[in-house]
């Protein structure tokens, strides 16, 4: 499978990386190059076999269903970029 | 006198408890140490006044006969950890300035064993890196020179930072993380012991996530005893990691006996690559002997799809990575770009990640994404997970025949130059972690334990791969290949 230019801009996009146009072709190279690698995994014959979904067969621990913290607004806020009035600010979402 | 800086974990320990030497003395000498190593970059955001203020309070302790296991030894934290109150950016712009309002479970623990920190360690950004070339803060300059040449190499990645100052002696230990072979490798290349211990061992609370489902946190060593006292302290089940095991953390120290008679110890048969250097070769044909001759039954045995352990890292790696690095948008922590007249909250996520997120990590984010992506998800991601089954199942088979741990060299090559690979593919790079990234898919604990140097002077390593939750067990064997290997040999000091 080959990634085109197209496709590298669609990937960028949909992970909200701003990938100016002249660097397009680069990239889409260089996941050429990596899925080929990964490409070897089809030589694997995987029918029947169960995808991993956790590696050490544990059952998660349940806890009761009660407020285990809150009240910290100053410190969930203190590390962001703009804080307004106890809120996160970010551009205007709707018109 | 031996200068304090260059004692190990259990050395310290051992002089603290007899009155000989004082927490403030030791964490002087490495606070100084520090200063002077500039040039190897290690240590990034340096807290000398935490530092001293736990060493006053750990020689209290000491003196009121109240000294838990790791009470007064100065220790590095890898950038990934959360410390309270103290930079813990992943090596990343993105997280430029952030201080995080919580401790991360694993310092945690090492502060209440009353280890003392001494500041954070360079690394690759957000782990991503097997050269620590992708810091936000520049290179990572190993201790170790090949002879007389003073080209600087790379320590390894993406502990890079935490392996160049306990290889320089800048601190006693220090805490690493290993997603793919990240504690091991770097652990190689500057001579010291790394473990990475069973998935679950360590609570991943407040470490930095890259692959949840791989990352491990362990620690960086000058020795295997000393990496048995501090990974005790490092590991125990934690409620706020869902996936920390709830079993009882043995008294790792006291189990290094150094009798490994009758024990089993497989050599896989696919870990001989294709033209791996023949130094490498030597080097596991002697540490075989040496655990032959220490009372070891040597097995031949086959981990068919080794091969396939790398690629499909590559698919589940940056498929966890894309989902965890999803958060850095901007909003919350960290870095925000400037935006233009007319820009909205999309303009913004964009062109923060693309300010914020250095090359490499751009380019797992984007292969994560695609990977996961409608069309795609069965093919690759839905592929490398029952890869990773057949992977897991290669090591029960030959655990379920009685092998009790396997041996293979740490890494195919001695440490590399800087930038030496910078014209390379990025599939090249990967392949640093060729015999390392079978474990953490496993889910297995591992050790590097330095077993020689080649003909140009530098260290070279040996990795021992052990029965999940018998950190023990591995630990043991471990003592005693570095017993019978004498590894002593120091970097010469450059910096």
């Amino acid at each position: 499978m080959s990634i085109d230019q197209s496709t590298a801009a669609k990937v960028a996009k949909l992970a909200r990386i701003k990938v100016e146009d002249d660097a397009l072709p680069a990239l889409a190279s260089e996941f050429n190059t990596i899925l080929g690698f990964i490409e070897q995994l089809n030589e694997v014959d995987v029918d029947g076999v169960e995808p991993m979904v956790s590696v050490t067969p544990m059952r998660l621990k349940r806890r009761e269903d009660v407020v285990t913290d809150g009240n910290q607004q100053d410190k969930v806020l203190a590390n962001a970029p703009d804080a307004r009035e106890g809120f996160f600010a970010v551009p205007k979402v709707v018109e | 006198m031996t200068e304090l800086n260059t004692l190990g974990l259990a050395e310290a320990r051992d002089l603290l408890r007899k009155g000989e030497t004082t927490s403030v003395g030791l964490t002087e000498a490495c606070l100084n140490a520090i200063e002077n190593a500039g040039a190897l970059n290690a240590f990034v955001h340096k807290t000398p006044e935490i530092a001293m203020e736990r060493a006053q309070a750990a020689d209290a302790r000491i003196k009121a006969g109240d000294a838990p296991s790791m009470c007064g030894l100065p220790v590095g934290i890898k950038d990934l950890f959360c410390t309270k109150g103290v930079e813990s950016q992943a090596a990343s712009a993105i997280l430029e300035g952030f201080k995080p309002e919580y401790e991360s479970t694993v310092s945690q623990k090492l502060a209440d064993a009353g280890a003392v920190m001494l500041g954070k360690l360079n690394m690759d950004e957000f782990a991503m890196g097997s050269s620590n070339e992708t810091s936000t803060y520049g290179n990572v300059v190993n201790p170790w020179r090949r002879g007389n040449d003073d080209a600087p190499l790379t320590p390894g990645g993406s502990s890079g930072g935490s392996a160049s100052a306990v290889a320089a002696d800048l601190c006693l230990a220090a805490t690493g993380t290993d997603t793919g072979g990240s504690i091991r490798q770097p652990a190689a290349f500057t001579g010291i012991t790394g473990i990475k211990p069973t998935y679950g061992r360590c609570s991943r609370w407040g470490i930095i996530a890259f692959a949840s489902s791989l990352d491990q946190a362990g620690p960086m060593t000058k020795s295997v005893r000393d990496a048995a006292i501090m990974l005790e302290a490092m590991c125990g089940h934690d409620p706020k990691d869902s996936t920390s095991a709830d079993l009882a953390v043995p008294d790792f120290e006291v189990m290094l006996t150094g009798d490994i008679k009758g024990k089993k110890i497989g050599i896989p048969k696919e870990y001989r690559m294709e033209g791996m250097p023949a130094e490498i070769e030597q080097l596991w044909a002697d540490g075989t002997e040496m655990l032959k001759a220490a009372g070891a039954e040597i097995v031949d045995i086959s981990l068919p799809h080794t091969k396939y352990a790398l690629p499909a890292y590559y698919v589940i790696a940056p498929a966890e990575a894309s989902s965890n690095l999803a958060r850095y948008d901007g909003v919350r922590y960290g870095h925000r770009a400037q935006l233009s007249q007319g820009d909205g909250i999309t303009e913004m996520y964009e062109k923060t990640r693309a300010e914020g997120f250095g090359h490499e990590v751009q380019r797992r984010v984007m292969i994560g994404t695609y990977v996961l992506s409608a069309g795609f998800y069965d093919a690759y991601y839905n592929r490398a997970r029952r890869v990773r089954t057949l992977i897991k199942k290669d090591f029960e088979d030959v655990f379920a025949q009685g092998i009790d741990a396997i041996l293979t060299p740490a890494t195919p090559s001695a440490a590399f130059g800087l930038g030496e690979m910078t014209d390379a593919d990025p599939v090249q790079m990967y392949l640093n972690d060729v015999f390392t990234v079978t474990v953490n898919l496993a889910g297995l604990p591992g050790i590097s334990v330095p077993a020689g140097l080649d003909k140009q002077g530098l260290p070279l390593g040996l990795q021992l791969i052990g029965r999940p939750w018998e950190e023990g067990d591995l630990l043991n064997t471990a003592y005693a290949l570095e017993s019978a290997a004498g590894f002593v040999a120091k970097a010469g000091k450059w910096w």
